[in-house]
């Protein structure tokens, strides 16, 4: 695997492999010192045009348990401010010594225009409103190990709530979730939606209620407040009705049902009721699951991966 | 006397298609028939296997300056129309400043005629600095030569403002072409909203932007009495509009662009800049519709609407780049490959790259003429079969901007003559 | 695998297993303190074997398992690709830690299981078992119990499991 920039691009094989290779990064994690001496050496540099604090901490945090080196670039101090074009940005970057760019942008499809500049690694964290490959992976690597399913999703039923359209979790969960056998359905209004639908591995409904009580997992998305300008729903009190985690809909979810976000969370709109007193909660697992699946990643692409019998 | 001997090509122009060699004398054709001969001191352009055929006109070109000379220059995109073969450009307005007023048109026009590789016609805008809120002096710019008039890079989005120019325009012999596209449906687009914008993440640019627009202005045309000739369509709906409106009489004319009738939504797949365009890349079925509107004649002309950019401005993520990509260069190639599944012959071709254009831009006193003693030797000669890739290094256009890189185009311009002296000979340029 | 040929058979490796469970109480003067892991992943099969024979023969120590890929030399050189979850339920500071392998080479696994190792705890010593020898060391590592002294040419492949011992 060259990049890791979405999961279409990786393909089940590699999603496959990098959810057990999480397992490793896992346990890694539960030690006194959760470090290993894998990519020393290497250098990853993380190149964040958009903030994000808690994603690019926990790149670094990746990067740094498996003994790489790390370099940070944020857009708001850098030279891209001065008109700098970004392909120049990335060529300064690359003949520094970089083994791989964790890169997040705004613009949809940055990773793969960069990915034509550099020879290094490019893992995705955030493209637009396209792509969040490893948000994809550790809510995987959440569900496989809260239900116990190394082997694949089959009938496992999973709602996606809220701003698909605009969601670059929807998508990478979308394409993660059907590719390991899951039933994806998806719940928002028409204008929350891509325009075209069909051809996508997904149901689609606006009733919350109908399905809320059926599925394993419940996904919810952020629903972001700057929406309200352009009359994708009419205000976010209608949007918590129709569409939110409600003590009333809290009532009728399953015993066993999963409550997932990617953070953060926008209280009292998506989600109505304080998460920590949902038992079927595992949002902070999603977070410290973050760690080891951004560990998998990096040592996939710098370390190794086939499959060879090693000698003493 | 200057003389110049065209030997062994199919003349091709609104007569029909004959073999024969064209003799032209100080800019103007003298002789046409067989067998001619050369005399002492004539220049002999070899035209074996080739078509001779009226110079290209084209309705929509961007030359850039003034104001973005890093990425073309009146000169240079001359020079990259003559290598097209075409003879004649109209430049559009939308420049900086904007082509709105008398001195901008003067100075375009004569930078054109500086240059001496292209006859440069100038647009005018609709609305003072494009701005979309004040008409400009269409009575004074036409007096000025000017005979297309476009807010093009976008649309008027006044529907008033859009009527009194059509009424107001209607006893001056203009022409009111419209970038039919409502900005309100496409803000942030990138690519055309569909399929693939869906899988890739990307705003998207709805048929129905393009299509609104399309449909108002055949209705103010109706209603005025006004001509219209539309822009670079894109979608199959806009195709049948326009059908309907001139099966019921209305002055509408209409153009589309070779990438509208070759490329589709899909080669947005790995995020190039080079096909980000405005209107957009859309569906096959699209691009079918286009290539039926250009075959039944709904569609009067082929136009590039070249785009130069300059290459650190394509080198941004795909929302800020800038939309468009070049054409002059590769307009024959592309639509010879293009258009011959749609049942158009190489007259068809040659029909919607210069005479018709010729007559839509006003220049048919000098351009798309027919190939005959008296005319004005402006003259195209290109091989209609030859099968070539393009090599951007080789391009006479300053910016490189081409997504045809590595696709097959059919059909190479090998000599182009401009009252009567050639400005490119076997490929190259002459100046 | 062609031409390979059985240098140990199933008998032979059963009766190195239960000599070297011997030697590994004797040496300890007993189990106190004593655990076995095995190196993924050609170590597991052997390290389980040894904790049997050790509880044949009275004594009983913690057998777990380490997947040493994560402290290679060679990542990057060469791909590699972790076995199973490492899996040490047991405490390692103060311990004896008999590292159990099939086959010990070059050095190089038991090198990195030595640094894998040290990063659960401090053990009070760490001792090798292996199987077979097969000579060409390119570190300072020799292991204190071994099943057999087994010449080879590093062209050969070595294969040890509990059926047999094989060079091909």
């Amino acid at each position: 695997m060259r990049h890791f920039r979405s999961i279409g691009e990786a393909g089940p094989e590699a999603v496959r492999r990098l959810l057990d290779l999480a397992d490793h990064m896992a346990e890694v994690n539960r030690r006194p010192n959760p470090k290993v001496p894998a990519l020393r050496g290497r250098t990853v540099c993380n190149v964040f045009f958009e903030d994000s604090t808690r994603t690019r901490l926990s790149f670094e945090t990746a990067a740094k348990r498996l003994s790489a080196d790390t370099m940070n670039f944020a857009v708001s101090s850098s030279s891209v401010n001065k008109g700098e074009s970004l392909r120049d940005t990335i060529e300064t970057i690359a003949a520094m010594g970089v083994d791989a760019f964790v890169i997040r942008h705004k613009s949809s499809g940055a990773p793969w225009q960069i990915g034509q500049w550099t020879n290094a690694a490019v893992v995705n964290a955030g493209d637009g409103w396209h792509a969040h490959p490893t948000q994809a992976l550790l809510d995987c690597f959440t569900i496989r190990n809260a239900f116990g399913r190394p082997d694949g999703f089959d009938g496992l039923k999973i709602a996606i709530i809220g701003d698909i359209k605009h969601s670059r979790v929807a998508r990478s969960d979308i394409e993660a979730f059907a590719m390991l056998g899951a039933d994806v359905t998806l719940v928002a209004p028409k204008t929350l939606l891509p325009p075209v639908t069909d051809g996508m591995p997904v149901t689609i409904t606006t009733d919350l209620d109908a399905v809320i009580g059926e599925v394993d997992v419940v996904y919810l998305l952020r629903m972001q407040m700057e929406r309200m300008t352009e009359a994708l729903v009419p205000n976010l009190y209608e949007y918590t009705t129709r569409f939110g985690l409600t003590p009333e809909r809290v009532t009728k979810l399953a015993e066993h049902t999963l409550i997932m976000h990617p953070g953060p969370m926008n209280r009292g709109v998506e989600v109505a009721v304080d998460p920590s007193e949902l038992p079927g909660s595992v949002i902070t697992q999603q977070v410290t699951n973050g760690i080891a699946v951004r560990m998998a990643v990096l040592f996939d692409l710098l370390g190794s991966g086939a499959n060879l019998e090693d000698e003493s | 006397m200057s003389e110049l001997l065209i030997t062994g090509g199919t003349v091709i122009d609104p007569a029909g298609e004959r073999r024969a060699d064209v003799r032209v004398v100080d800019g103007a054709i003298a002789e046409v028939g067989t067998d001619l001969e050369a005399g002492d001191g004539m220049q002999v352009l070899d035209a074996t296997g080739c078509v001779v055929s009226p110079g290209f006109v084209d309705l929509h070109t961007h030359l850039r300056e003034p104001g973005r000379e890093e990425a073309e220059t009146i000169e240079t995109g001359s020079r990259a129309a003559a290598k097209g073969g075409f003879t004649c450009v109209v430049a559009m307005p939308n420049t900086d400043p904007t082509q709105d007023c008398v001195s901008v048109v003067e100075f375009v026009r004569r930078q054109g005629v500086a240059a001496g590789l292209c006859d440069v016609r100038p647009s005018g805008s609709i609305t003072v600095g494009r701005e979309g809120a004040r008409l400009t002096p269409f009575a004074e710019l036409a007096a000025a030569g000017v005979r297309i008039f476009t807010d093009d890079g976008s649309g008027v989005q006044d529907p008033l403002l859009m009527r009194r120019a059509f009424e107001y325009a209607v006893d001056l012999d203009i022409v009111l072409a419209q970038h039919c596209e409502v900005a309100r449906l496409t803000e942030g687009a990138v690519m055309h909203e569909g399929r693939c914008c869906s899988s890739f993440g990307l705003p998207g640019w709805p048929s129905i932007a393009e299509e609104l627009m399309v449909h108002r202005d055949i209705e103010l045309a109706r209603l005025t009495g006004g001509r219209v000739h539309l822009l670079h369509l894109s979608t199959a709906g806009s195709v049948e509009l326009v059908r309907r409106a001139k099966a019921d009489g209305l002055s509408v004319t209409a153009e589309a662009t070779p990438h509208h009738i070759s490329l589709t939504d899909e080669l947005l797949a790995g995020y190039s800049t080079l096909y980000k365009v405005n209107p957009p890349l859309r569906t096959m079925a699209d691009v079918e519709a286009v290539r039926a509107g250009l075959a039944d004649g709904t569609i009067d002309a082929i136009a590039t609407d070249h785009a130069p950019h300059a290459a650190e401005t394509k080198e941004q993520p795909l929302d800020q780049a800038p939309p468009g990509m070049l054409g002059l260069e590769t307009a024959l190639g592309v639509s010879l490959a293009s258009l011959e599944g749609a049942g158009m012959t190489v007259v068809d071709v040659v029909a919607a790259l210069s005479w018709k254009p010729a007559a839509i831009a006003g220049v048919d006193d000098r351009h798309g003429r027919p190939i005959a003693p008296g005319e004005p030797a402006n003259l195209t000669i290109f091989d209609p079969t030859e099968a070539w890739e393009v090599v951007p290094a080789t391009l006479a256009s300053k910016s490189k901007n081409t997504p045809y890189v590595g696709i097959p185009l059919t059909g190479k311009v090998k000599h182009t003559v401009l009252d009567g002296t050639p400005t490119v000979i076997d490929e190259t340029p002459t100046a | 695998m062609n031409d390979s040929k059985q240098v140990l058979g199933p008998d032979d490796v059963r009766r190195a297993v239960t000599r070297m469970a011997h030697e590994i109480i004797e040496r300890n003067q007993g189990s106190t303190g004593v655990a076995l892991i095995g190196l993924q992943r050609g170590g597991v099969w052997l390290a389980e074997a040894l904790g049997a024979a050790i509880r044949r023969i009275g004594h009983d120590v913690p057998v777990g398992s380490i997947d040493c890929s994560l402290y290679r030399d060679d990542i990057g050189l060469r791909p590699v690709s972790p076995g199973s979850v490492s899996d040490i339920s047991f405490e390692i500071d103060g311990a004896t830690i008999v590292l159990v392998d099939d086959v010990l080479y070059t050095g190089r696994t038991v090198k990195a299981a030595l640094d894998a190792v040290t990063d659960y705890g401090r053990p009070r010593a760490v001792q090798l078992a292996v199987l077979v020898d097969r000579g060409h060391r390119e570190l300072p590592i020799r292991p204190d119990f071994v099943g057999k002294n087994l010449p080879t040419s590093s062209g050969e492949q070595v294969a040890a499991t509990a059926e047999g011992v094989s060079i091909s």
